[in-house]
């Protein structure tokens, strides 16, 4: 069963066996609006918590989704590539964006819950 | 202007409205205005390019300039024949700087002794203080802050208003008439910012709503927001100023110079006539294009554009995807000799090289009703 955390820069992490899967929330692509491009970091990279590892672009404007954690990529969602629209369609799954093999799990702590995200959703109005 | 939000911005006669369609609402040039419905962009965009879309644009200032002299006045600050504007046709024309820059863009409409003017949001307090100066003692301007704007934009727009006022048929691209549509006296201006056929309607703010709704009720029409505006007006290859267009470009930079007239031309007597009839004549030193990058990530507004060389030869000044044609399209300034069709540049986006072409505008083809 996967653990799942957000961050206040609404990403999304589901960790299992010490690899996070990684995507904008719900609330992140309602924000967005229409998906049209989408741009990953390249597999092997590392990434430290907090630095920018890919590109999410809408109609408007260009957003950037950053490491919750730091880690080594494992793998990127290609078919976000030709099909963008995943991340409006299904944000926390078909939409997930890359993965991230953890280097410090201890990093978790530091991210919200579901409830706890949930509640600074809200707060934001 | 009906109102304004708790953080001071002034919200429109349709305001009411938008909530109820849960629109998004933006700050855009001190007004609450609707970036978006909840169709989205994309939707909404190309509702207006297949069917009709319902715009509020009564941000935009709406002027009436009267009295004697007032055409005169504003020919000395715009290179249009506002003296040969025949009844009921409107022209596009922009304010000019003693450089030869622009001010700000707008359409002028002749209605009796009178112009009305359509000014952007963002300049319409300096474009009226402008006029103010110009104006000799007896000529007028006043902004309508009583007056909605409504755009409804898209090849199904004239047989959705015909079913209102069957004489709406009568008008072709820039024209204009006062007609009573749904018992509502409005004047419509057969003209637009999307490329497409459409209709700008003005019509008394207490009556702007449920106009709105009526229109809204009929099968062909949905309503876009600001978001679908840009869009639309990127891939038409429309200018927006303070973006395409500013005090530093002038009308021949911008491509715009087939709004100049005739006889403004061979007779000058405009604000920055001098270097504005150089460059007629002489060629100016950049022009406006089209550009097309390669791949499928968006090259916006502010991004350098290099030649194969590495150096930079122009800016990015509107930039985005394009929903009708989808992949990305912008607009720049380069120098002259890069601007033919075709020419091989490139961008430099996140530290990575994008290669652009230029390419013809517009991007998509205009749907105008033309004589």
């Amino acid at each position: 069963m996967a653990d799942l955390y957000f961050t206040e820069e609404h990403e999304w992490l589901s960790v299992e066996g010490g690899e996070a899967t990684i995507g904008i929330s719900q609330y992140a692509q309602e924000q967005l609006g229409d998906v049209v491009f989408v741009e990953l970091p390249e597999v092997g990279a590392t990434l430290a918590k907090g630095d920018q590892a890919a590109v999410v672009e809408s109609v408007k404007a260009a957003s950037e989704v950053y490491a919750g954690v730091s880690g080594e990529v494992t793998a990127v969602n290609e078919a976000l590539v030709e099909e963008p629209a995943k991340v409006n369609a299904d944000p926390q799954g078909g939409g997930w964006f890359f993965k991230l093999r953890l280097s410090d799990a201890g990093e978790l702590s530091g991210l919200m819950d579901e409830a706890a995200y949930g509640a600074f959703v809200e707060g934001l109005g | 202007m009906t109102g304004y939000s708790p953080d001071g911005l002034a919200r429109t006669p349709l305001h009411d409205l938008h909530r109820a369609l849960g629109a998004r609402l933006v700050p855009f040039a001190g007004y609450e205005m609707p970036v978006q419905y909840p169709a989205g962009i994309l939707k909404e965009h190309l509702q207006c390019r297949e069917r009709a879309a319902l715009f509020d644009v009564s941000h935009m200032g709406q002027v009436r300039l009267s009295g004697a002299g007032a055409a005169e006045a504003l020919e000395r600050l715009a290179p249009l024949d506002a003296q040969g504007l025949p009844e009921g046709r409107t022209r596009y024309s922009f304010f000019t700087n003693e450089a030869g820059g622009i001010l700000d863009d707008f359409m002028t409409t002749r209605v009796g002794d009178d112009l009305l003017l359509v000014v952007n949001a963002a300049c319409k307090a300096a474009d009226l203080a402008h006029l103010q100066r110009a104006l000799p003692a007896g000529a007028r301007c006043a902004l309508l802050e009583d007056r909605a704007l409504l755009a409804l934009q898209g090849p199904q727009a004239a047989a959705v208003l015909q079913r209102l006022a069957p004489a709406v048929a009568d008008l072709r691209f820039m024209d204009s008439a006062e007609l009573e549509l749904a018992g509502v006296n409005a004047r419509l201006s057969r003209s637009g910012y999307t490329g497409e056929d459409g209709f700008e309607i003005s019509l008394p703010a207490e009556a702007a709503g449920a106009f709105a709704e009526r229109l809204l009720a009929e099968p062909e029409v949905e309503p876009a927001g600001l978001g679908a505006r840009d869009s639309l007006r990127l891939e038409a290859g429309l200018c927006l100023y303070g973006h395409d267009i500013d005090e530093t470009t002038t009308p021949v930079e911008a491509g715009l110079a087939w709004a100049i007239g005739k006889r403004r031309r061979a007779e000058g007597g405009f604000a920055g006539a001098d270097t504005i009839l150089r460059q007629l004549a002489e060629g100016p030193p950049s022009k406006r294009v089209g550009l097309l990058p390669e791949g499928r990530a968006p090259l916006r507004e502010g991004l350098e554009i290099l030649d194969g060389d590495g150096r930079k030869v122009g800016r990015i000044t509107s930039g985005g995807f394009a929903p009708s044609l989808g992949r990305p399209v912008a607009m720049g300034y380069v120098a002259p000799g890069l601007a033919e069709a075709g020419t091989a540049l490139a961008a430099e986006l996140r530290g990575k090289p994008v290669a652009l072409a230029t390419a013809p505008l517009p991007f998509v083809k205009h749907g105008y009703k033309r004589p």
